[in-house]
């Protein structure tokens, strides 16, 4: 009996911690209904489209190449990361430069986004730093799949 | 003309019902994302303008009716299609005995704030909510599968175990307020206990109130006694429906919380009374009063029951927002164990009080 009633309290114990947070996010949503700023807010939501947290500094977003002080691409074909890529979406056609110290640029340089798994190993392998993931673009979605793949022109923006 | 204000107290009891409804399933949404530290469904708007979300049932409505309605194979249309309405209809009927507040004096008619004045309309709306049971079993039937069925009968077994309860433990208030009309037991509320405080069912049947209570939790087949249904993993009664039919079904469930919540005011919190209000305006147990004109009196009446409803609502989705599932045998334990040998002793403890105090 008296163990039936200790039980009973905690059940109405366990009760009071949802009104606890009830009361508290309650108390912050009315303050910011009625205009007042305060430290805390009563939700923890980030919402997303009008809010948007920041990303980390290392974050992998959309690939982009880079280029050259003179605009020609820094890519020289050596396809290191067609070979490490784990999602085989990167493909590279070599051509040759006049330019003897480069030998080789890209004729074509295509990344199948709807492939990609973001692992980043193309940046990692990659040996002239020609290919980076910092663009910070995570929205990624397109209608058509054949606007998830990327070609040179794309790439180099 | 008495058939013209009848006609016009069923609309509008039926339009608060539908309307309280509606915005029930807004409040649960909301309710439940600021417990766990959300913000809830605030998206839908019309015109940019969102307003907190308050659009959302409306556009949960217009999609479920846009829905397609879905027959199973084999499964008997004609009872397919009754269950969801048999269900609403017997709680929506409930409507029609619930005391909204005492009697308006309008263009020299008195008029009773209440659809119908029932004098036994506690055993009717007790009749009506049993018949829900109908609805529950029909639907688990007829859709021609076997965890239908199972969940129907589950739905069956529960809610007959906690009837016995839910009307067992309202003898007790039936014996202090000797009546069985919901309007007269509000009235009897009205009176003071030692002068000063207002005699509403819970202090005279705490006991009572508790039973009352957690049967009628279980009743509205809800979290903590979800058996029937089970939304998260156990399959229910009404796997097979879509549409408004699934919506009548959900509706249901959020009716019957208001009508549980009806209760609990008109039985254990008084109603429509307001503490120390009478007719012609506050009397303060004090000495003195307030007097106040009739129509102001009224509207203090409807609003002292739309806020106690509205908190008894509160309380039961925050209970579904905090407590787990019961196992089944527990369930079985809580109530044949537990709230019907308590509901007796209830029983028994009021005669001996009543006839001590005769």
């Amino acid at each position: 009996m008296i163990r039936a009633l200790g039980d009973f309290l905690e059940i109405i114990k366990g009760g009071l911690i949802t009104v606890r947070h009830f009361n508290t996010n309650m108390w912050f949503h009315t303050l910011k209904v009625l205009g007042f700023k305060t430290k805390r807010k009563g939700a923890v939501t980030i919402q997303y489209p009008e809010e948007k947290k920041a990303l980390a500094a290392r974050h992998r977003s959309l690939h982009r190449l880079m280029r050259r002080e003179d605009g020609k691409p820094r890519c020289v074909s050596c396809l290191l990361c067609v070979t490490v890529c784990p999602s085989e979406c990167i493909s590279v056609e070599a051509a040759e430069d006049p330019d003897s110290e480069i030998q080789k640029v890209p004729a074509e340089f295509i990344i199948d986004m709807s492939r990609c798994c973001f692992c980043g190993f193309c940046v990692e392998a990659c040996p002239e730093d020609a290919i980076r993931m910092d663009t910070g673009k995570i929205e990624l979605a397109e209608y058509q799949r054949r606007d998830l793949v990327l070609d040179l022109d794309k790439l180099l923006k | 003309m008495d058939i013209v204000i009848a006609v016009i107290k069923i609309i509008l009891a039926l339009v608060w019902f539908l309307v309280l409804t509606l915005y029930l399933t807004w409040l649960e949404r909301k309710e439940s994302a600021v417990i766990q530290d959300r913000i809830g469904a605030n998206r839908a708007n019309i015109w940019k303008f969102r307003f907190l979300g308050l659009f959302q049932p409306f556009a949960d409505a217009i999609k479920m009716i846009f829905k397609e309605d879905f027959v199973p194979a084999f499964a008997n249309k004609f009872l397919h299609t009754l269950a969801p309405f048999l269900s609403f209809f017997f709680v929506a009927i409930t409507i029609c005995a619930v005391p909204f507040g005492d009697t308006l004096h309008l263009a020299g008619r008195t008029i009773n704030l209440q659809v119908l004045d029932l004098n036994a309309g506690l055993l009717f709306m007790l009749a009506m909510l049993s018949l829900g049971i109908y609805g529950i079993i029909l639907s688990g039937w007829a859709s021609r599968n076997r965890f239908t069925l199972l969940g129907g009968i589950r739905g069956a077994a529960q809610l007959i175990s906690y009837e016995v309860a839910l009307g067992l433990s309202l003898i007790g208030i039936i014996m202090v307020f000797p009546s069985l009309s919901l309007q007269s037991i509000v009235r009897f509320q009205g009176e003071n206990l030692l002068g000063f405080i207002p005699k509403w069912g819970v202090l005279i049947q705490p006991l009572g109130f508790v039973v009352f209570f957690f049967a009628a939790l279980a009743e509205t087949k809800r979290v903590p006694f979800d058996m029937p249904e089970g939304e998260s993993e156990i399959i229910g009664f009404f796997t097979e429906y879509g549409g408004l039919k699934w919506g009548l079904f959900m509706m249901t469930d959020f009716m019957e919380i208001i009508i549980v919540s009806a209760l609990l005011t008109t039985l254990f919190f008084g109603g429509w009374q307001v503490p120390w209000l009478a007719a012609d305006g506050f009397q303060w147990p004090w000495g003195g009063g307030w007097a106040l004109p009739h129509g102001i009196v009224v509207l203090l009446q409807l609003l002292a029951f739309n806020v106690k409803i509205v908190f008894f609502c509160w309380l039961q989705i925050l209970i579904r927002w905090t407590y787990p599932r019961f196992r089944y045998d527990q369930v079985m334990d809580l109530g044949w164990k537990v709230l019907i040998p308590l509901s007796l002793l209830n029983i028994v403890g009021t005669g001996i009080v009543m006839g001590l105090l005769k």
